[in-house]
C-alpha cells in the first residue's frame, strides 16, 4: 500500500523534473527530480517514523503554529495587514507593480470564489465582468468626464446587472452546460468590445482614462496603486467573509452540496443562485474599474478566455470556497510567471505541469476551506 | 371506485378542519408520461399515512407533486384548506411542510450540526431552534455522537436518520417521507419505523411512502394503494394488512 505510494508519487515528480528538464539542464534537472522526490515523499516518510514510534520534532513545530494560528486569528490578521502595509517601502518599482497586479486578481479570484468556491456553479467567461467594470469607467470618462470615485460604484453596479442578466438564462444548467455558457458569454462580450468601433473603438482600445485622483492628489506612482488597491482588497476580504458566514452563505453552501436537499430545508435557490452571480461580477467589476484607471487605456486584449482560466486556477489551485486559499492562489499565480519570466519559452509548459501536479497531490488547494463552527454549537459546548 | 372506498368517505367531501391535507384529483405528466392519472386523497391532522406500490406506480412523483417540486396540470391540492398549486417549494416549507427525499441527500461535506442547523433554515428563533435540535438528538442518540463528523461519512442508516431529523428542525406540521427504509438493515428498519411513531407523538402528520408495505402499513392509521397513477384501494391500515390482494401483491404471503 505505502509502495504503491510511493511508486505512483515517484512518476509524479519524475514526470514533472522531465518537463522541467529542458530550461534546466541536465544537472539542474535531475537534483529538481530529487528534491520534488524528497518533498512527495517527506509525507510518507513521517509515516513511517510515526510507526516506529518516534516523533518528528519539526512537525510538532508546525501543527502548534498552525493551532496558534486558530487561537489568534485577530492578531495573526493584523501582523499580515501591517505587513501587507509596510512591505512596499521596501521593493523597487517593479515589484509593486506586480504587487499591486497581485491585488487586482485577488478582488477578481475572491469574487469568482463566490460563484464557484461557495455556490458551486462553474462559470468560465468571469473575465466578461471585469471588461464590464473597465469599459464602464473608461466610456464614462470619455464621453461625460465622469471621475473615477462616481465611476467606482457605477461599475460595480452594472458588472453585477451583467452577472444577473447572464445568470437568469442558464439557472437550470449545471456542471459542464454552465462551463459552456458562461464561456460563451466571455467570448461574446470580448467579441462585441473588439467590433463595436464606434463605441468602443474596437481593438484600439480606449486611451485617455483620467488616473485617480483624491483633490489635488493624482494617483499615478505604483506604491499609490498599491494602498488603493490594498483598500480594495480589504474590503473584498471584509465583504465576502461576512457573507460566507451569514444565512445567504449557508444556503450557497448548501446549493453546492444538494440543490434538491436546500431547496427542501426552504432555500430559494434561484434567488440565491442570482445573487452568486451578481455578488461576483461586482467583484469583477470593481477591479475593471481600478484596472482601467491604473492603465489609463483598455482594450478587449485584456479580456481574453486565458484571463477566466487564469482567475478560475487560482480559485481552485488556492482551495475553493477557502478565502486565504484563494487570496494565496492567486498570489502564487501572478507571482510564478513573474519568477519563471526567464525561461520566457518554457514556463507556460512549467506552468500547467505544477498545476497538474497539484490537483494530483493536493486536490482540495492550498489551504482547504473549513466552514465555522456554527453559533449552536460553540453554544452546546 | 370499489365499495371499500364507502367506509371512510363520510368526511371526505365539504370543510372539515381536522383534514390537513387534501389532494383532490390530482394529475401530474412528465412530458407527455401521465405519471399521476387523477388521484384523490386526504391526510387528518396528527395521522400517519401510507401510500403502498410497486415501483414507477408514482408514490414519488406524488410527494414530489405535494411540496411544489412537481407541478401538477390538473386537479388541487389543499394545504389546512388553501390551494397550494401556485406555492414554490420553500414557501410550502414555511408553510409547514417538510419532506424527507428519496435517498436521503444529505449534505455531504457539511457536518452534521450543519446539516441540521440547514434544516432550521427558514427560522429565526434560536431558543425554539436549540430545543428542538435537543430534541432530535434525543431521538436520534447517535447524532448528538456524531455531531461533528461530515455527513458524507455517516452509514446509511445514520444518514436516513441525519434526513429526517433535518426535515424535523423546520418545525413541519407535515412531514413527507420518502423511503425511509431504502437500502437499510433489517434493524436499522425496525428502528426507523419505531421513530417515526414516536414523530408522530408531537405535532406532526406524516405520510410515509414505503416499498416495505408491511411495516409501513403496521406503524400507519390508514393506507392507499398506488397503481399505475391510480388509487386502488383506500382503507385503515389493519384492514389492508388483511385484505387478500394486498397481501398477495404487497405483503408477499
Amino acid at each position: 500500500m505505502i509502495k504503491n505510494k510511493i511508486l505512483e508519487k515517484s512518476i509524479w515528480a519524475l514526470w514533472l523534473g522531465l518537463l522541467a528538464l529542458p530550461f534546466m539542464g541536465k544537472k539542474a534537472g535531475i537534483l529538481a527530480i530529487a528534491i520534488l522526490l524528497v518533498i512527495l515523499l517527506l509525507p510518507l516518510l513521517n509515516g513511517l517514523i510515526a510507526r516506529f514510534g518516534i516523533s518528528v520534532s519539526r512537525l510538532n513545530f508546525l501543527s502548534s503554529s498552525a493551532n496558534w494560528l486558530k487561537t489568534n486569528k485577530k492578531m495573526a490578521l493584523l501582523i499580515l495587514f501591517s505587513f501587507a502595509a509596510i512591505l512596499p517601502l521596501f521593493m523597487n518599482r517593479y515589484f509593486v507593480d506586480v504587487a499591486v497586479l497581485c491585488g487586482i486578481y485577488i478582488v477578481l479570484a475572491l469574487g469568482l470564489n463566490v460563484i464557484v468556491g461557495l455556490t458551486g456553479l462553474l462559470a468560465l467567461g468571469y473575465i466578461a465582468f471585469y471588461a464590464v467594470g473597465a469599459y464602464c469607467y473608461a466610456l464614462l470618462w470619455t464621453h461625460y468626464h465622469i471621475n473615477f470615485w462616481l465611476a467606482l460604484p457605477i461599475g460595480t453596479a452594472l458588472a453585477g446587472v451583467f452577472g444577473v442578466l447572464l445568470g437568469s438564462p442558464v439557472l437550470r444548467l449545471r456542471g459542464d452546460y454552465l462551463a459552456i455558457v458562461t464561456l460563451g458569454f466571455g467570448e461574446i462580450t470580448r467579441i462585441v468590445l473588439n467590433n463595436w468601433d464606434e463605441l468602443t473603438r474596437g481593438p484600439n482600445g480606449i486611451l485617455g482614462i483620467a488616473r485617480p485622483s483624491i483633490g489635488d492628489f493624482i494617483i499615478k506612482q505604483p506604491i499609490h496603486y498599491y494602498y488603493l488597491i490594498l483598500a480594495f482588497v480589504v474590503l473584498t476580504i471584509f465583504i465576502t467573509t461576512r457573507l460566507e458566514h451569514s444565512r445567504i452563505g449557508r444556503a450557497w453552501v448548501a446549493i453546492r452540496e444538494d440543490e434538491v436537499a436546500a431547496a427542501a430545508c426552504g432555500v430559494n435557490v434561484t434567488l440565491m443562485k442570482l445573487l452568486a452571480f451578481a455578488t461576483g461580477a461586482a467583484f469583477a467589476g470593481l477591479g475593471g474599474v481600478f484596472f482601467a484607471g491604473k492603465m489609463i487605456f483598455v482594450s478587449p486584449e485584456s479580456f481574453t478566455f486565458m484571463e477566466s482560466v487564469m482567475v478560475l486556477c487560482m480559485v481552485v489551485l488556492g482551495g475553493m470556497g477557502s478565502i486565504p486559499g484563494v487570496i494565496l492562489g492567486a498570489i502564487a499565480l501572478i507571482i510564478l510567471p513573474e519568477a519563471l519570466r526567464q525561461f520566457q519559452f518554457y514556463r507556460l509548459l512549467m506552468f500547467g505541469g505544477a498545476m497538474a501536479l497539484m490537483m494530483i497531490i493536493r486536490p482540495q488547494g492550498l489551504i482547504p476551506s473549513q466552514r465555522r463552527k456554527m453559533e449552536l454549537e460553540e453554544e452546546n459546548g | 371506485m370499489p365499495a371499500l372506498y364507502l367506509d371512510i368517505v363520510g368526511k371526505k367531501r365539504g370543510v372539515n378542519n381536522n383534514i390537513i391535507l387534501k389532494l383532490e384529483d390530482v394529475k401530474t405528466s412528465y412530458g407527455r408520461i401521465e405519471a399521476l392519472k387523477g388521484i384523490s386523497l386526504f391526510l387528518r391532522k396528527r395521522e400517519i399515512v401510507t401510500l403502498i406500490g410497486a415501483n414507477g406506480a408514482g408514490k414519488t412523483t406524488t410527494l414530489m407533486t405535494i411540496c411544489g417540486i412537481v407541478k401538477n396540470s390538473g386537479g388541487h391540492i389543499l394545504f389546512d384548506g388553501e390551494d397550494i398549486k401556485e406555492a414554490s417549494p420553500q414557501k410550502l416549507v414555511r408553510r409547514g411542510i417538510s419532506q424527507v427525499p428519496e435517498g436521503r441527500r444529505i449534505f455531504p461535506r457539511l457536518s452534521v450540526i450543519e446539516n441540521l442547523e440547514m434544516g432550521a433554515f427558514i427560522r429565526n428563533d434560536r431558543a425554539g431552534i436549540r430545543s428542538d435540535l435537543e430534541r432530535v438528538y434525543s431521538l436520534f442518540p447517535i447524532l448528538r455522537e456524531r455531531r461533528k463528523q461530515k455527513g458524507g461519512t455517516l452509514s446509511g442508516g445514520e444518514q436516513q436518520m441525519l434526513a429526517i431529523g433535518r426535515a424535523l428542525m423546520a418545525r413541519p406540521r407535515l412531514l413527507l417521507l420518502d423511503e425511509p427504509s431504502l437500502g437499510l438493515a433489517p434493524m436499522l428498519v425496525e428502528q426507523i419505523f419505531r421513530i417515526i411513531e414516536e414523530i408522530k407523538q408531537g405535532e406532526v402528520t406524516i405520510l410515509l411512502v414505503e416499498q416495505n408495505a408491511k411495516k409501513a402499513l403496521s406503524c400507519a392509521d390508514r393506507g392507499y394503494v398506488l397503481e399505475n397513477g391510480l388509487i386502488t384501494l383506500e382503507d385503515t391500515a389493519s384492514r389492508l394488512l388483511e385484505n387478500e390482494k394486498v397481501k398477495a401483491s404487497y405483503l408477499g404471503a
